[in-house]
This record gives C-alpha cells, sequence and structure tokens, in this order.
C-alpha cells in the first residue's frame, strides 16, 4: 500500500517537475486563443504531406520570400526523403534561376547550384530594414520552433503525452488568418497593421496573402487565405524540422527495442533473484 | 561492512603477478561484484546506477557534438543547426544531450527525495550525503552552462540573468560576476569560458561521483527499512543481483528518455531558444530550464529588504541557503530511526515537502507578479521550516513504530504479508 503510495507520489513529482516549465510559454498579458489545427504532421505517426508541402513552398517562393530568408534550408533539402521531395533535376533547375553573391566567382555572382543555402532577400539586415520601415522581417526557417501557441492548464499537460510539436505551426495559421480592420478606437501607426493574434494587436509586417492571389496547380485544393497559411505553416514546420519523418521511425525501432529488452532482462532479472530469499 | 572478506584468489600467475603490484583485480571483485548489498533495496535504489549511466550517456554524447560545436557568438547558433541538420544522426546525438540532461535531473530529484524520504544522510553516511550534494551544485553549474552553448535567446539572457545573481553579493560580488562574464556583459569571452567549463566540470562530477561511490562502501547501502546489516543473511552480493537490477531499470529509464528524444526533442526546452541569441531584445519572460525552477522561484520570492540586506541580496541568500542547508541536514534531524516508513509524524511532512517542492518548481515558471509572489513565499518559508524546525522538532516529540528486528526478518515479513 505504502509502495503503492510512494510510486504514485514520486510519478506525480518528476512529472509535474517536468511540466513546471510549460506554462511560461506565452505568460504574456492575455495571451490570444488560438485554433489548433489538424496537422497531417502531428503525433508519432505523422508525417508530411508532400502535396501541403509543395503548396506551402509555393507560397513561400511567391509571397514570403520576397522579404524573409530560408537561411538554414538548402535548395538540395527540397529533394530530399520525408520533404517536399522534388526530383533532383527540379531542384538544379530551380537553384539555377538564383543569382548566388559569392565573392570567389568572376563577377561576384553566380548560377545558384543545389548545395546553395536559400539566398537571403536582402544583402544585409540594415537594407532589409531600411525597406521595410524599421522593421527586420525575422528569417524563417526556424520559425516554427520559435514560437509556440498558449495552452490553458491542463492541456499543456496532454502534450507530453502526445508529444505534441504543432504549437509553432498553429501560431504560424493563426499569425496569417487574424489580420483585420482596426476596430473603432484604435488608432495604428503608420507601417502597422491590426493582427487580432499577435502580441499586441499591432504588426509592421503588411497581410502577406490574399484569397485567390496564387494558383494552385489542378482542381480540389481551395485558394483561401485559410489554406494558404496553413499550407506555408506546413512548409515552415518542415523547414524547422526537416528531418522529423526519419526521426519518428527511428524512434519507433528504438522504442520497440527498448520495450523487448526490457521484458527480456526483467525475466533473467527474476530468474536470478528466484533463489535470494 | 569494510571489513568483508575478499575471496579473490588470482586465477594464473599472470593476475598474482599483477595482484602484487596492482591489485585492481582484487579490488574490482571486492567492490563492483562481491560488495555485500542489503536484499530488500527496492526500485528506488536503483537511480544510483541510473545516474552514473547518465553521466556516461551525456559525456559521450557531449564529446561528439564538441566535434561540430563551434564556440563563438556568430557561429555557435548556426554550428547547432548544422549538428541538427546536416551531421549523420546529429539531430538524435544532440536531442540525446539535451533530453539527457532533464532525464538526469528527473533521476537526480528521485535520488535525492528518496534519501530524505529513507533517512540516507544519516550516521553513518553524512559524508557520503554531503558528496552528494556537491555533485548536484555541480550539475547545476554544468548544466547551466551547457544551456548557454547553443547562444539562443534563453541562453543569452538565461546567463545574464544568472551570472547577475553573483553581483548581490556585497565587495566580492561584482569582481566575480566580471570573472565569470569575461567582461562586463555577457558576450564571446562569456561563452568561450562556459565552454570549456561545461567540458571540465563533467570530469570533476565524475570525480566526486567515485568519491560519493567510495563514501558508501565503507559503511555499505542504507535499505527500505533504515536498520543496519547484521550479519550476511541481510545481504546479497552486488553481482549478479544489483547488477542485473540496476541494468533491467536502466533499459526501462530509457524509454520515455527516447519517447522524449525521438517524438517531442523540443517540449522540454523554450521555444525562445530557437532565436539566435540578441543583447538588443529582451524576451518577455526569463525561465531558467524546468529542473532550476524551484530555486529560481526562492530566488525571485524575497522581494522585500530585510535591515540592511536588500531584496536582491536576500533573494541570494534564501537561494544559496536553500542548498548549503543540505550540507547541515544530518545534523538537524537527529531522529534515530532512519526510514520514514517507521515514523508516524515524519510522513505527513515529508510528502508535504515534496509537495511544496513541486508548487516551487511550478512558481518558478509564473510571472513573479499578484498571487504568485505571496505562495511562492509561504513556500519559500516551508522548506526552511522542514529543515530548521520540522525535522529538529520532530526528533525530540515522535514515537516511532517498531522497528523489524533485522532486515532479513522486514523481507520476511512483508513476504508473509503478501500471503496473506
Amino acid at each position: 500500500m505504502t509502495e503503492k503510495k510512494t510510486l504514485l507520489a514520486a510519478l506525480i513529482l518528476t512529472l509535474s517537475l517536468a511540466l513546471a516549465s510549460a506554462p511560461a510559454v506565452a505568460a504574456g498579458e492575455e495571451p490570444a486563443h488560438a485554433e489548433q489545427q489538424d496537422w497531417t504532421f502531428a503525433g508519432v505517426f505523422g508525417t508530411y504531406d508532400r502535396n501541403q508541402l509543395r503548396r506551402g513552398f509555393q507560397i513561400f517562393q511567391q509571397s514570403c520570400s520576397s522579404c524573409h530568408g530560408l537561411e538554414y534550408i538548402a535548395f538540395r533539402n527540397l529533394s530530399e526523403p520525408g520533404g517536399p521531395q522534388y526530383s533532383e533535376e527540379q531542384v538544379r533547375a530551380l537553384a539555377e534561376q538564383y543569382t548566388i553573391a559569392d565573392p570567389d566567382a568572376e563577377g561576384g555572382e553566380r548560377e545558384g547550384i543545389p548545395a546553395d543555402r536559400w539566398p537571403d532577400p536582402f544583402p544585409s539586415d540594415q537594407i532589409a530594414r531600411d525597406a521595410n520601415g524599421g522593421a527586420l522581417p525575422p528569417d524563417l526557417s526556424l520559425m516554427a520552433k520559435a514560437r509556440s501557441i498558449h495552452l490553458e492548464f491542463p492541456w499543456w499537460i496532454f502534450t507530453y503525452f502526445t508529444a505534441y510539436q504543432e504549437g509553432g505551426a498553429d501560431y504560424i495559421y493563426n499569425l496569417l488568418v487574424n489580420y483585420h480592420e482596426a476596430p473603432e478606437g484604435v488608432e495604428m501607426q503608420p507601417g502597422q497593421y491590426y493582427n487580432s493574434f499577435f502580441s499586441g494587436h499591432s504588426i509592421a509586417m503588411p497581410p502577406p496573402l490574399a484569397d485567390g492571389m496564387i494558383d494552385y496547380e489542378g482542381e480540389g485544393t481551395p485558394e483561401t487565405v485559410e489554406q494558404y497559411a496553413r499550407d506555408v505553416a506546413a512548409f515552415l514546420q518542415w523547414t524547422a524540422d526537416p528531418h522529423m519523418v526519419h526521426r519518428k521511425e527511428l524512434g519507433f525501432r528504438v522504442i520497440l527495442f527498448l520495450i523487448g529488452f526490457a521484458v527480456l532482462m526483467y525475466l533473467v532479472k527474476r530468474r536470478i533473484w528466484r533463489d535470494a530469499h | 561492512m569494510a571489513n568483508h572478506a575478499g575471496n579473490y584468489t588470482p586465477g594464473n600467475g599472470f593476475e598474482r603477478w599483477l595482484d602484487e603490484r596492482l591489485p585492481i583485480v582484487r579490488f574490482s571483485k571486492e567492490h563492483l561484484m562481491d560488495f555485500p548489498t542489503p536484499k530488500n533495496l527496492n526500485y528506488w535504489w536503483t537511480f544510483g546506477g541510473i545516474l552514473a549511466f547518465m553521466l556516461v550517456v551525456q559525456i559521450v554524447t557531449g564529446i561528439i557534438l564538441v566535434m561540430h560545436y563551434t564556440p563563438n557568438v556568430d557561429l555557435a547558433f548556426a554550428s547547432v543547426q548544422h549538428i541538427q541538420r546536416d551531421v549523420n544522426y546529429g539531430r538524435i546525438i544532440q536531442g540525446t544531450h539535451a533530453v539527457g540532461a532533464s532525464m538526469f535531473f528527473a533521476a537526480v530529484y528521485i535520488h535525492i527525495f528518496r534519501g530524505l524520504y529513507y533517512g540516507s544522510y544519516k550516521s553513518p553516511r553524512e559524508v557520503l550525503w554531503m558528496l552528494g550534494v556537491i555533485i548536484f551544485i555541480l550539475m547545476m553549474a554544468t548544466a547551466f552552462m551547457g544551456y548557454v552553448l547553443p547562444w539562443g535567446q534563453m541562453s543569452f539572457w538565461g546567463a545574464t540573468v544568472i551570472t547577475g545573481i553573483f553581483s548581490a553579493l556585497p565587495i566580492i560580488g561584482e569582481p566575480i560576476q566580471i570573472l565569470l562574464l569575461g567582461g562586463f556583459s555577457v558576450a564571446n569571452p562569456t561563452l568561450n569560458r562556459f565552454f570549456s567549463l561545461h567540458y571540465l566540470l563533467p570530469f570533476i562530477i565524475a570525480a566526486v561521483v567515485v568519491l560519493h561511490i567510495w563514501a558508501l562502501h565503507v559503511p555499505g547501502n542504507n535499505n527500505p527499512a533504515g536498520v543496519s546489516v547484521k550479519d550476511n543473511r541481510d545481504t546479497l552480493p552486488f553481482h549478479p543481483y544489483f547488477t542485473m537490477k540496476d541494468l533491467f531499470a536502466i533499459i526501462v529509464f530509457m524509454i520515455p528518455f527516447a519517447w522524449f528524444v525521438f517524438f517531442a526533442p523540443d517540449i522540454l526546452g523554450h521555444p525562445d531558444n530557437y532565436i539566435p541569441g540578441n543583447p538588443q531584445v529582451t524576451p518577455e519572460h526569463i525561465v531558467p530550464e524546468w529542473y532550476l525552477l524551484p530555486f529560481y522561484a526562492m530566488l525571485r520570492a524575497i522581494d522585500f529588504n530585510v535591515l540592511f540586506i536588500n531584496s536582491k541580496l536576500g533573494g541570494v541568500i534564501v537561494m544559496g541557503g536553500s542548498l548549503l542547508i543540505l550540507f547541515v541536514l544530518p545534523w538537524l534531524d537527529r531522529s534515530k530511526v532512519r526510514s520514514g516508513s517507521f515514523r508516524p509524524l515524519f510522513k505527513p511532512f515529508y510528502w508535504l515537502f515534496v509537495l511544496n517542492f513541486i508548487a516551487l518548481a511550478y512558481l518558478g515558471a509564473q510571472p513573479a507578479e499578484g498571487v504568485y509572489v505571496v505562495i511562492a513565499k509561504l513556500c519559500t518559508a516551508y522548506y526552511f521550516a522542514y529543515f530548521l524546525i520540522i525535522l529538529p522538532l520532530l526528533s525530540r516529540i515522535e514515537t516511532p513504530a517498531p522497528l523489524p528486528a533485522s532486515i532479513s526478518e522486514s523481507v520476511l515479513g512483508s513476504d508473509k504479508k503478501a500471503k496473506a
């Protein structure tokens, strides 16, 4: 009985210690409520939807990339397994469309190759600020990991058991769909836009998406802000965590092995201890 | 049990030759195989082995990470991304090291609270306990410096806040802070010395662990009944009984460990640490890693001045005191009965202490405002009251339950109960 109680108590101790860090994630003034989306990469079985990543890449290329960089993504990553998986020829052709600044090349510039990182839209941070009314458009490679959404108690407790790591994608989605007219009485500074999800409601990024602004190939996928936002959020989740699928696959093998190994170890232990008392 | 006779006989001429010059085989046989261990140890005692395993995991993964990491403020963040993206299995090695720190602390907290419940700090194990406290403090220093290395926003600002603690000390405070930082603020020299120390400290921990085990092998293990070993019916040789039990426990421990590494490697960290460290932008809330939160909460709980001690110094004294008090614990709790199982009055206060510690961890993560500050003060007060008032008092007024005559009797007794 006491054994059970101690076991329970210690379990609670470790768990709650581990969990205690969670509520601080977004403990600012009145964190906005986030609409959580169903992501294909959610949970332990989740994988990226290749077509969604391709659509998301299209949004990034046609809308985001004029201001935002993607520092940690090389063209070659786009053909890797688990990602958008373009063919190597497509990636080579894509890279060739870009000019890469290279002090060692003739004239200081050359055509891109698959090994090049995604070129920054601005040559320096200062130039980027000057072009954007003083605000620096952040690099997007890790955006899906550098942001998260606020979950009320007790919901964040479950995230440890569901391996929730979609907070960043949910954040990006909610940010992109929550541009609105400023409500009565709210005065916006010039170069600032009203966003009901963004902390402080005033954001320097103009609304980057509008219904129908980007043509998706083929039928069936709605061309709405919500769909665009979902697709680009999924794409940015991939740029932040490009080897997630491989990691999870390996995880299954490791954990199944460990469980089997633990059972065998337990049987050996019992066998050894049989004559101990 | 220090006098247990080794039954090692050199097997051949070479072993005899070696035994006369360096009796390392004899030593291993006595201490790693034949060492008499109380037979009633429960699974809470496997965390010592788990911790030794975790130290090895951290050192091995750490050494591999150093092969790819660059300790420079302009390159550190990108080099961690390089490890996660381009190094073969880098995401898993880096994840194991980062999650490993959390698992290490989870295990050490269980180990410490096990010691607190079963009175493992009491005579004749005071030195063993104190060495453990030293290891715990070294672990916190190591983990804190390791967290700075990826040079994200929380790394940078965590380093700023924690090194700022030292500046509260009168006279010596500022020189210490400048020495730690290698300048007047957190910058490249800070990163370089933290990197150097983060590599050094684990080996010092390993050395103190050797002393810890040495100090364990003089009086031998405490045990759940808390009564001393009387004869060899009470014990079993360490190998194969406890090597096997510990190995089994380590494998089980690796399952939640692997869960985090493979399925949620970032969930124990803070999203802000995926933003490169920026001295010009302060994060909304600077929060240390979860395992430092209880102590962080006590640091912040002191927001009032006492006489000539201002609130900042007061917080530092309280936080330092919360660790230093553990050193004198063996002399604060004078109860002759070791195991909490036989101390009816001790038990509720102990479990309240556990809950109180969890509450402190929770409060450490909350903004220091409103009702949280009040609760943090109450929790801090109970933390100290437990050691300074409750334990000394209990040892005077408590009537302990009758102790089993010996370990073997307690084992047989519980068997009988289980069958009935």
